[in-house]
């Protein structure tokens, strides 16, 4: 059984949601009776009838903004498409919505991720949610025609299938800002070196889950040493067995632990391109 | 006259706790009164980077009991870091990136998962506990969704058989079946394990 959180102050408001679970209705109800004649004698209200559903309209911006995070945070998907839907009828700019609903609660689960309260599959419903609000906004935000922050190739290293890491990188990078091409998994050095040459981005990100995989990494770096090319971009490397001492040594430019520091780290060396490159042209 | 060959020393096993009913049925089995198990929790692995430093906690725990110290991970994720611990405190490890490495045998496991890169592996271990770790661990029973995000890259679910049993076999099948996963059996038995603890004894 999963409660429905309710972010608001004015009054107290559940949704019970049967996930799956077996639950004897009687013990049920009385959980949830007491629960809310609690909730009610706390905040001086009545209590709302067991079956009436948050109506997200009735929020005001700011309430509505935090509803969705929470329920970003929840994995609820259908709930976030909603919230998404709304702001967006009531004039918000699609950027506005990404950022301050979507990436705002996706960073609040990579904070809660990192201090172990949260866990990977939370993450990955949470991801899934942010997945349905971003799919109605990215056509939008195409149509504002603002210019990506960066852009990105990432891929999975050769003989790796793992991508969950990765998936979320790219989805928080795309939350940012950044263009992404995503090659998949299982990339050879010529699968990168390819769309290197055809999409010209401004980072290389490798992923790796296996202590036999991550060493292709040095492969592919070696290999753009060898073609002359190295400097044209910024190669940033991840995977849980992955470390900075490791990045070094195969001459990346930087480790990224997370989906989050990935995301800093991108707008810190795509700043600092920037401003080498006017630098070269003043 | 002969003189007895000396005993070996009192020898300290650091191990994961995923390998401790395989250890403990080989020093049964062999009769190596010599060497004495301590475990760290499985679920380290959801953490690796924990690895390195609780293995040096136990190292210098049973420095105070025991003549020599033997340490049964592999790599195990954590990207080279509990090599540089190992050497700091000098104590060495079985070889191998990880269990099923050394169950299967080192270079049979790397040309196979060379070859076919989308295997998910089980031990006997992981079998056992199959629905807590995999399925609960995952999330996969309240949020049967997910099962594709996990899985959809693989191909095929390896057994990585150590003793031979009908049971665990049964459990294995149904396991790559819940997955949507073909099914291949391989029996390793104790392979490295049992040449480490051998050279050991």
């Amino acid at each position: 059984m999963r409660a429905r959180r309710y972010a608001g102050s004015h009054f107290v408001a559940i949704r019970l949601e049967l996930v799956g679970h077996k639950q004897a209705a009687g013990a049920g109800e009385t959980y949830f009776n007491a629960w809310r004649t609690h909730q009610a004698s706390l905040h001086g209200v009545k209590a709302m009838a067991a079956n009436d559903d948050l109506d997200l309209r009735s929020l005001d911006d700011e309430e509505l903004t935090k509803q969705i995070q929470d329920d970003l945070y929840d994995g609820l998907r259908e709930e976030v498409v909603e919230g998404v839907n709304i702001l967006l009828e009531r004039g918000w700019a699609p950027y506005d919505v990404l950022t301050k609903a979507l990436v705002a609660g996706m960073t609040i689960v990579g904070i809660d991720f990192r201090d172990g309260i949260l866990f990977v599959p939370e993450v990955l419903l949470a991801a899934n949610a942010m997945k349905g609000g971003m799919a109605i906004l990215r056509p939008l935000l195409a149509e504002t025609g603002a210019p990506p922050v960066g852009k990105m190739v990432i891929g999975t290293v050769k003989g790796d299938i793992h991508d969950i890491g990765k998936n979320l990188v790219s989805m928080m990078l795309e939350g940012a800002g950044f263009e992404v091409i995503d090659l998949g998994i299982n990339c050879a050095v010529e699968k990168y070196l390819d769309a290197l040459a055809e999409h010209k981005p401004d980072i290389l990100g490798m992923s790796a889950l296996l202590t036999t995989t991550m060493p292709y990494m040095k492969v592919v770096i070696d290999t753009l040493k060898k073609q002359g090319i190295r400097d044209d971009y910024v190669v940033l490397v991840g995977g849980a067995p992955l470390n900075e001492a490791f990045a070094e040594a195969i001459g990346a430019d930087a480790y990224c632990r997370d989906a989050a520091v990935a995301v800093e780290t991108a707008k810190q060396f795509v700043a600092r391109r920037h401003n080498q490159r006017l630098a070269a042209s003043a | 006259m002969a003189t007895a060959a000396p005993p070996p020393p009192r020898t300290l096993l650091i191990a994961c706790g995923a390998l401790a009913r395989e250890v403990l049925a080989l020093v049964a089995l062999n009769g190596w009164s010599h060497l004495e198990l301590t475990c760290l929790p499985a679920k380290l692995h959801n953490r690796p980077e924990r690895i390195p430093a609780a293995v040096r906690r136990k190292i210098r725990a049973g420095r105070r009991t025991h003549e020599r110290i033997l340490v049964l991970y592999g790599d195990c994720g954590t990207g080279g870091l509990l090599d540089a611990v190992l050497a700091e405190e000098g104590v060495e490890r079985i070889q191998g990136p990880h269990c099923y490495a050394f169950f299967r045998g080192i270079d049979a496991f790397l040309a196979e998962a060379d070859a076919e890169p989308g295997c998910f592996y089980l031990t006997d271990y992981l079998v056992r506990h199959f629905d807590r770790l995999v399925i609960e661990g995952l999330g996969l029973d309240r949020h049967p969704e997910l099962l594709p995000l996990y899985f959809g890259n693989y191909t095929r679910l390896v057994y990585l058989a150590q003793t031979p049993d009908a049971g665990l076999e049964r459990k294995a099948k149904a396991a790559a079946l819940r997955l949507g996963l073909a099914f291949e059996q391989r029996t390793t038995g104790y392979g490295g394990l049992d040449d480490f603890l051998r050279r050991a004894s």
